[in-house]
């Protein structure tokens, strides 16, 4: 039995019944890792003693029967949560030598339960991309065709699932970082409503659009994390301060009683044809199993991507200010006076989709410009809020396309920023509302490329997500569908 | 050509709380460098600001004591810069939406009451300190102050004169002294201040191109300075000169401003809401609970030292000049129940012994009220005079000792006794024939050299009164 293989709530069984000890659950995704790592490419640090150290922990506390959910189990972290102890990069050059004196609080909550933290997975540089081309220590590889890319940002949260190298991760999610590169890895990544995780600790990339969530193999390892990372932190004044339900629990539910929403923008020109099929096909089967369809509309999506790109790289702007090389991280030697310190610091420690960012972002801040832009975007996402508040008025869950084709091949579009950014059409809208939104495996294309099914859902109604994610998943059997890796 | 000065100042006060505004790092002054800090007020990537409520509190106190009106919704916003001192490259503070607008404070000139708009109070974080040394090729960062709680209260640009703008300044440092929300040191920079100033033609309406004037930190300064700028834009609109748009320095040691002539002042702050930080909604139960806590302001407390204890104008506004000198008056005046003669003394020879560059330091005054008090009483009564006291409250001031205890160590205690007076008097007319005989040949004004005799003789100790009654006596027999 290849224990890397297997989901969370598999291995709780085997842990708690001892079956297994966490060391040997460590071991075999360390073996794994060693195989199969120099093909994809995930991680960007790896912590195999402390990982066992973890992992004997864990296996003290599970004898004791005094184990949380998710005690023993390996996870790999999206390099851009702050690990104490652990190097920190957000993939940039600027931050190769940063080592956190202090933990996000989703890392706190995941080391309260006993977790196994293997190391910290690639990602684009400061989580601004679709592809994770954009890291400063290279592309990792889509495990399902390693000439494809993993999506982003994410890309090795994502890959590192598929692949086994890590029971499951943790990404962030700030225009589509969790559910994209999920989709294009198949796997399942929730993004949930703002507020519902805590952001402390999570380096900023746009402060109101930022989300951590899970990346998991199937939709009740996805409840069992989201319970675990979820609720209100003294830490974070934009966390919500309101009761958490047992997101697993809420699975048992099912289908019963749903009623979904196909919004029709996001079925528009440029969607390829297979994904298409298998979003149609997904929403025939859930028809086929009791929950009731609607077609609806959300007129705003339109504006969504032109919001975003003055919103996220306003916000940015602004967050990357403080690598400025004088207090920790990458500092330029050249240079003579402060501001060369500062330009050479920058210039040479950040890459450049980030500069281009933070270059959009400046302008549209500018005196003269932010009514214009700045102000103009922040109206287009009220907008894009009411939209949805009608809709879900009338239904439960919205499904559709999460990204409008299967994973491209790596470099193919690394030239043409704009067609890269349009790519994230379709899970922009979620972000600018701060509603929940989840991404689930729902087939394949004939190039055997995995294709996923987005489920948005109305603030904190992330038990509806995983109901319906989970009735879809029953219905279509391919959580288990594996890479073959050769 | 008569111009008219406009002035508007910008006041930074520092907010006397315990911890700072975004983190719960101590505010203490004084600590090593660096000491006061933690990841938050370094600005580490992943950490977020949490608001101190006693913050908003602060300010909503200063924005009653001021007349403001207060905004229900605040909102944070980032003003993005880069400089050593500020590690996150954004200041926190306030723009749209700020706690308090449209307020104001009256001040008294040459006994007219002046009133000076508010245009806005809003808050915000300050920020490090950096530390020069010329003798070397680098400088030193202390994040010590990044985060402490700072209201930065905005005039109208009514102040017309240097005077006026020292007045408006005094009256705020009062006001946040006696609300006990800001320590008003202007050395420490806890009180600080930054003016706009032009000139106009009188009787014109549009505003001259104005200078802003930075670095005075005492309220001496500011008056130098602005009297400075005055003759200076003057000069130049008098020589047919255009006033230049930049910021000034003042240089306290050569008493003199000079421009700046920094890139710094390009700056496109490009303000924005800061995301990391909800709106704060300030509901009218919050605003009337601090209204319950206010404490009396200078203007009340002045008016009723002029009703209950009928002091002059003058006296009423220096004694309420600080909350600890009211405190003091008072004190004092619990034990001895002439106001007036208790501000006189305060006014002259506390005032005098205490003077430092901006007034006195009631706390510092090693003269307890209860011993001032205490010394007036004496006098009162007859036991000491008003010279000796003098004497005596130099040696309080000195040692902080009360006055009957120096009295009785210095042998100062007033000669009452007619017998022993009586004794020397007659010892001085008797060594001073010639001036017996010119007082009898009606010079009375020798009466004043027999009395400077005796207070010779007696170390000052006699008793006035009964001196000049006793030469008469005897000179009249």
């Amino acid at each position: 039995m290849k224990l890397y293989e297997l989901t969370i709530h598999k291995l709780q069984e085997m842990l708690a019944g001892r079956e297994i000890s966490a060391v040997e659950l460590t071991r075999s995704v360390l073996d794994r890792i060693e195989q199969t790592e120099p093909k994809v490419n995930a991680y960007l640090t790896l912590e195999t003693d402390k990982a066992l150290e973890q992992a004997e922990a864990a296996d003290k506390k599970l004898t004791e029967k005094q184990a949380a959910p998710l005690c023993g189990i390996p996870f790999a972290i999206k390099d851009v949560m702050c690990t104490k102890g652990m190097r920190t990069t957000a993939g940039s050059k600027i931050l190769e030598s940063f080592v956190p004196p202090y933990d996000a609080t989703v890392i706190e909550k995941l080391r309260a339960e006993g977790a196994v933290f293997v190391g910290k997975v690639s990602m684009d540089e400061f989580a601004m991309g679709s592809a994770n081309e954009n890291c400063a220590y290279g592309v990792p590889h889509n495990p399902w065709n390693f000439d494809h890319i993993c999506g982003g940002s994410s890309g090795g949260s994502a890959a590192s699932v598929a692949a086994g190298e890590c029971i499951a991760s943790l990404g962030s999610d700030t225009g589509g970082s969790i559910r994209q590169p999920g989709s294009h890895c198949g796997v399942v990544g929730l993004k949930p409503t703002y507020g519902r995780v805590s952001r402390f600790g999570l380096l900023a990339f746009a402060s109101s659009l930022d989300q951590i969530g899970p990346l998991t193999k199937d939709v009740t390892d996805c409840a069992m994390m989201l319970n675990a990372i979820c609720g209100y932190d003294p830490k974070d004044s934009t966390s919500v301060d309101r009761p958490v339900p047992d997101h697993r629990a809420a699975l048992e539910e099912g289908l019963e009683g749903m009623t979904i929403g196909i919004p029709k923008e996001y079925f528009g020109a440029g969607l390829d044809p297979e994904v298409k099929k298998a979003v149609l096909n997904s929403i025939t089967r859930l028809k086929e199993a009791g929950a009731e369809t609607r077609d609806v509309s959300l007129p705003h999506t339109e504006y969504g991507v032109a919001a975003y790109y003055i919103i996220a790289p306003a916000e940015a702007s602004s967050n990357l200010a403080r690598y400025d090389g004088v207090r920790y991280g990458f500092r330029s030697q050249e240079g003579e006076s402060l501001l060369e310190m500062y330009s050479k610091t920058r210039s040479q420690g950040f890459g450049d989709e980030v500069k281009r960012r933070i270059i959009i972002g400046t302008y549209a801040l500018s005196s003269g410009y932010y009514d214009a832009y700045y102000k103009k975007a922040s109206q287009a996402r009220t907008l894009i809020v009411e939209d949805y508040k009608k809709v879900f008025a009338e239904c439960d869950v919205l499904i559709s396309p999460v990204a409008p084709s299967p994973a491209w091949r790596i470099g193919e579009k690394t030239h043409d920023p704009l067609s890269m950014y349009l790519m994230d059409a379709l899970t922009i809208p979620a972000n600018l509302a701060g509603i929940p939104a989840m991404s689930v495996p729902c087939g394949f294309s004939t190039d055997g490329l995995p294709i996923g099914v987005q489920m948005q859902a109305s603030h904190f109604e992330e038990e509806k997500l995983l109901r319906v994610a989970g009735g879809l998943e029953k219905l279509l059997g391919i959580a288990s569908a594996k890479p073959s890796m050769d | 050509m008569e111009f008219e000065t406009v002035i508007g100042l910008e006041v930074h006060a520092q907010l006397k709380t315990n911890t700072k505004i975004f983190c719960s790092c101590t505010t203490q002054f004084g600590n090593p460098p660096n000491t006061n800090t933690c990841p938050v007020c370094l600005g580490m990537p992943g950490v977020l600001p949490v608001l101190n409520k006693t913050v908003v509190e602060y300010a909503i106190k200063m924005a009653q004591a001021t007349n403001c009106e207060i905004n229900r919704r605040n909102q944070f916003a980032r003003k993005n810069y880069f400089y050593p001192d500020l590690p996150k490259g954004y200041q926190i503070s306030q723009f749209e939406l700020p706690i308090a607008e449209h307020g104001h404070v009256d001040i008294e000139i040459d006994g007219k009451n002046r009133r000076i708009g508010l245009t806005r109070i809003h808050m915000e974080e300050d920020a490090g300190k950096l530390v020069h040394d010329s003798h070397e090729a680098h400088s030193y960062v202390d994040l010590n102050r990044t985060g402490v709680p700072l209201i930065e209260i905005v005039s109208e640009p009514d102040l017309r004169s240097a005077e006026e703008a020292e007045a408006y300044l005094r009256k705020l440092h009062a006001v946040l002294r006696y609300l006990d929300i800001c320590d008003g040191n202007m050395q420490e920079g806890s009180f600080r201040c930054d003016a706009n100033i032009s000139l106009r033609p009188v009787g014109q309406e549009k505003l001259g191109t104005r200078s802003e004037l930075k670095n005075m930190n005492s309220f001496k300064n500011v008056h130098r300075a602005l009297e400075y700028e005055i003759r200076r834009q003057r000069d130049i609109l008098l020589d047919g000169g255009e006033v230049v748009q930049e910021t000034r320095l003042w240089d306290a040691d050569r008493n003199v401003s000079n421009s700046m002539r920094d890139k710094e002042e390009a700056h496109d702050y490009r303000y924005f809401p800061d995301p990391d930080l909800v709106q704060v909604v300030i509901d009218d139960e919050w605003i009337n609970e601090i209204k319950q806590t206010m404490p009396e302001l200078p203007d009340e407390r002045r008016a009723r030292f002029i009703t209950d204890f009928a002091l002059p104008i003058d006296d009423a506004v220096i004694m309420t000049s600080s909350r600890e000198l009211a405190d003091y008056f008072e004190a004092a005046l619990k034990l001895f129940a002439k106001p007036k003669k208790i501000s006189n003394w305060i006014m002259t020879e506390l005032m005098r012994e205490m003077k430092g560059e901006e007034g006195i330091n009631i706390q510092e005054c090693p003269v307890t009220p209860e011993n001032l008090a205490a010394l007036l009483i004496l006098i009162d009564k007859g036991a000491i005079s008003g010279k000796i006291a003098k004497t005596v409250f130099s040696e309080m001031m000195k040692t902080g000792k009360d006055p009957e205890t120096i009295v009785k160590e210095k042998n100062l205690a007033q000669m009452s006794d007619e017998g022993d007076l009586m004794k020397i008097v007659q010892e001085i007319l008797a060594d001073n024939p010639e001036q017996v005989a010119q007082f009898k040949a009606g010079k009375t004004k020798v009466m004043g050299f027999f009395v400077g005799q005796l207070m010779k003789k007696t170390r000052g100790k006699a008793n006035p009164k009964m001196a000049n009654q006793l030469f008469g006596q005897e000179l009249l027999k």
